[in-house]
């Protein structure tokens, strides 16, 4: 095969992996986006939330009987089902905690305190996940069909692969982020978000219970990550408590490429990190993967400071 | 007229400021009340307290027989206190109908979950909520401007939306911040008919804050005159204008010497 055809097959390889990666980004960043938006805290502990996420999503499958692939016929669709809503309501609620506990007696302290104190509910989930499930890292179940429509669908002998396991993640992630715009865009709790988001005080005169809109945030936040959780480690097969780290910093990276605050934004700039992650791995190797990361969050925050959608409003 | 609000020996100290200072204060139900007196004496930081932003330092404020001081905003908004600001703080990316559909907040029962399950109660609700919101935008004189991003508006119109926004908290009280402040004679006027209609057709007991003395003399039943934080006078507008110290703290000692 001539050299300029492999090139573009590896090249629209990089972007299915590319897009597919962007959507966990996106979905992680997107909390970062929605508490800084509303109280412009930074939830350090957000990463590992979602680390979090993954080995609720493996204890409730382990529990179920489906630790392991092998000897399963089909995928287990009711056990994904019930790990997912479990991952979900487990950090939804362990976010709105930390916010009560952590976050909110620290209000109106001057604003690195609250952001020290989210680092401390990072290291607090941290060891959590070391506790849980040991220091080495664990493989996730590999329930979903091995099919890949390129190869088998259409019979395309390319390097490009459209995996159930993409369709999975995309059919998953892109109906949460349009339900969570569509939440913020028309119910009544939306509203009070974005309003809360402007101006609290205000908020609060107009009859908002301010602080259950934050808590409400917090939870929307968690329940994207613990969706993140299961798409990860069924995309993956493995898990590790040191993975809300990097997972933490590229969805931030990825909440501040698009305009920290902007919801919108966050989930563009999911998809563009995921996307220029995938197309430097594949041209240059992975040694480079952080070098492009954030040589581009450099160059955008230089020559835009708030972002591709920023323009310091929440919506 | 029962009294629907009653503020006894209210104080707010910041630090070492008193900002206001043992004021008593009554509004009875159905009237306009004014509250007027010379820059920094303590007038919107009293309507801070009434509205539940600040918590008083001693004294408590009591509303509709029960005591509202100390409890959050939005459950004295569920009372039945609504206000407008100084400085007009509109949500301005929103539009007018969205500013005012958020003012009705409180009014609205259904959950966020009742939203994302769609139930036909959410829905109503939220048909029902635009429906007034239009309805009260045109109340104010704002027919046609629905769609309009608040920032949009020009200055009058806002102060109108801001308005509009209070009342579909559906208030017993409003707290008017200034309403006619950058407003030309004209402006001002039509502002202070609208005033005295909203307490004549729906019954809505008016407090005003007023920096100008002309523009509450013709509405207001009842003007009270802070200084420095402390009461002064109190009264009709007639024997309030004549009062000596209040002359005084708004000429100074020398222009009441002199009259």
């Amino acid at each position: 095969m001539p050299c300029g055809g492999a090139r573009i097959d590896l090249f629209l390889a990089a972007i299915v992996i590319g897009i597919t990666n962007g959507a966990f980004i996106a979905l992680i960043a997107l909390g970062y986006t929605l508490v800084y938006g509303i109280i412009e805290l930074i939830n350090f502990s957000h990463g590992d939330l979602f680390m979090l996420g993954t080995f609720a999503c493996l204890t409730t499958l382990t529990l179920l009987g489906f630790a392991t692939e092998v000897g399963i016929g089909g995928t287990p669709w009711w056990a994904l089902l019930a790990a997912m809503l479990l991952a979900m309501a487990f950090c939804g609620t362990l976010n709105v905690l930390a916010e009560r506990i952590a976050y909110r007696p620290l209000r109106k302290a001057p604003r690195l305190a609250p952001l020290i104190s989210a680092i401390g509910v990072s290291f607090i989930y941290v060891n959590l996940g070391l506790l849980w499930q040991g220091p080495t890292p664990r493989r996730f179940p590999d329930l979903l069909p091995q099919y890949d429509f390129v190869s088998q669908m259409f019979g395309l002998e390319t390097l490009v692969r459209f995996t159930f396991k993409d369709l999975f993640v995309l059919g998953l992630a892109i109906p949460l982020m349009l339900a969570l715009a569509w939440v913020i865009r028309n119910t009544r709790m939306g509203k009070a978000m974005r309003a809360v988001a402007q101006d609290s005080e205000m908020a609060s005169q107009m009859g908002i219970d301010v602080n259950r809109v934050i808590s409400f945030t917090f939870l929307l936040g968690g329940i994207l990550a613990g969706a993140a959780g299961l798409m990860y480690g069924l995309y993956n097969n493995n898990t590790v408590f040191t993975l809300g780290f990097d997972a933490g910093l590229k969805a931030f990276t990825a909440a501040v490429l698009g305009g920290i605050g902007n919801v919108s934004g966050a989930a563009l700039g999911g998809f563009v990190l995921g996307l220029l992650s995938a197309i430097v791995i594949t041209f240059l190797g992975g040694q480079w993967d952080s070098v492009g990361v954030f040589s581009l969050l450099v160059i955008i925050l230089v020559f835009k400071p708030t972002g591709l959608l920023g323009q310091g409003a929440s919506d | 007229m029962s009294d629907i609000l009653e503020a006894r020996s209210v104080t707010k100290a910041f630090g070492g400021l008193v900002a206001v200072d043992e004021v008593d204060f009554t509004i009875p139900e159905g009237a306009i009340v004014s509250l007027i007196g010379p820059n920094g004496a303590g007038k919107t930081t009293f309507f801070n307290v009434i509205a539940g932003l600040y918590k008083p330092t001693r004294g408590t404020v009591h509303f509709g027989g029960k005591v509202i001081s100390g409890l959050p905003p939005h459950q004295i908004t569920r009372y039945g206190i609504a206000r407008t600001f100084q400085n007009i703080r509109l949500f301005q990316n929103m539009t007018a109908v969205e500013n005012v559909m958020v003012g009705h907040h409180s009014r609205m029962t259904s959950s966020p979950f009742d939203a994302i399950l769609r139930l036909p109660r959410e829905r109503t609700e939220e048909r029902e909520t635009e429906v007034k919101a239009r309805e009260l935008l045109e109340y104010v004189g704002l027919k046609g401007r629905d769609g309009v991003t608040a920032k949009n508006l020009p200055y009058g119109d806002q102060r109108r939306l801001e308005l509009a926004r209070a009342l579909a908290a559906e208030p017993k009280l409003l707290l008017l911040d200034e309403p006619t402040a950058g407003m030309d004679p004209n402006e001002t006027a039509r502002m202070t008919a609208f005033i005295r209609r909203l307490r004549d057709e729906r019954g809505i007991t008016v407090l005003l804050i007023e920096h100008d003395m002309k523009v509450v003399m013709g509405i207001s039943e009842r003007v009270t005159v802070l200084d420095h934080g402390t009461k002064i006078a109190e009264g009709t507008p007639t024997v309030v204008q004549r009062d000596e110290r209040v002359i005084e703290a708004y000429l100074g000692r020398a222009a009441s010497a002199a009259s």
